[in-house]
């Protein structure tokens, strides 16, 4: 796929190589409205394809659901550490 | 089928049951193209929870078990290294875990086919308002064909009257001549009476006036001797006249 060159800032995610992982996050948009406007695009990118189909199933909420818990986990993850069965790993 | 829940800010068409967002068609928001049609089905997920992508990206590499086996160890490592802490809410989950699952299998389709039995009402009433305009439309343009057709027939109404008017001018005319006709030999028949008028008249008045002076111009005189000479005539004429008769 090399119909033309894309400047390396919009290029996505998958298309960068490693060795320009680095510049790549320097040139990406971090101000409040590059962030809002990143959050919006993955929100529809992920709207689109799981829930606003006609016969969506259940994959679109239940990864939502998954993702939930295990945010809600990974921030309860100091208070959980005490129910920890052995101290050393 | 989850559309039923999801309230998102729409545009325009407000018979159309599909909640679109702005972003999704072009960029402008008085465009007039076609809504595209929704994607039948949606992103595949394995499980439920795993997206298909993550299959197909390991498949080149580890074959179809590849995303098991690191599943599988993912969940030992977290579990050994106690990442993911075993305690009262573990039996927790794995009770509601089962429940659900269990649920969506059992009740899954049928939940399915009403939320898309709903939706398919909605679709249909939609296109049931389409349908019904442009019904309506279609008429309205066969009527207005109709119109327009009426309108050329126009022309004949115009050239129908046109003649009418002709006529009324033409008899107005020609009535109007026979008046002048008829006036000018009223008068040319009154001169013509007039001087016959004039001519009897003249000569009765002679013959009178000459009779008159005739009549007087007999002299008494001329009358015996007038008379005396018819009674011989008359006495020649007998004789005549008996001389022929005895011939």
């Amino acid at each position: 796929m090399a119909d033309r060159i894309v400047p390396l800032g919009e290029k996505r995610l998958m298309d960068v190589k490693l060795g320009e992982l680095g510049s790549w996050l320097g040139k990406r948009d971090f101000t409040p409205n590059g962030v809002l406007a990143s959050i919006r695009n993955g929100h529809d990118r992920y709207y689109n394809k799981y829930i606003n189909v006609k016969k969506g199933g259940i994959g679109g909420v239940a990864m939502l659901l998954v993702g939930y818990v295990a945010l809600s986990y990974m921030w309860e993850y100091d208070h959980l550490k005490h129910d920890r069965w052995r101290k050393y790993h | 089928r989850f559309n039923l829940f999801k309230k998102v800010p729409t545009i325009k068409s407000p018979c159309l049951p599909r909640l679109v967002q702005l972003s999704h068609l072009h960029t402008s928001p008085n465009s007039q193209a076609p809504v595209p049609a929704l994607p039948e089905k949606g992103g595949k997920t394995r499980h439920g929870i795993i997206p298909e992508e993550i299959f197909q990206l390991l498949y080149p590499k580890t074959g179809v078990t590849g995303p098991y086996v690191l599943g599988a160890g993912l969940l030992t490592y977290i579990l050994s290294k106690e990442i993911y802490i075993i305690n009262h809410e573990t039996f927790a989950a794995a009770c509601m875990g089962t429940v659900i699952i269990y649920g969506v299998r059992k009740f899954g389709p049928d939940v399915a086919a009403f939320a898309d039995k709903l939706n398919e009402e909605k679709v249909q009433k939609a296109q049931e308002v389409k349908d019904l305009a442009m019904t309506s439309l279609a008429q309205a343009v066969l009527d207005e064909k109709k119109e327009q057709w009426r309108a050329e027939g126009r022309q004949m109404l115009f050239d129908a009257k046109r003649n009418n008017v002709a006529m009324l001018l033409e008899t107005n005319r020609r009535e109007r001549v026979h008046m002048v006709t008829n006036e000018v030999k009223k008068r040319l028949d009154y001169q013509i009476a007039l001087q016959t008028l004039h001519r009897r008249m003249e000569q009765e008045h002679m013959v009178n006036w000459v009779e008159k002076n005739v009549v007087t111009s007999i002299t008494p005189q001329q009358e015996k001797t007038s008379i005396a000479k018819c009674i011989t005539d008359l006495k020649v004429l007998a004789k005549v006249q008996q001389a022929k008769a005895t011939a």
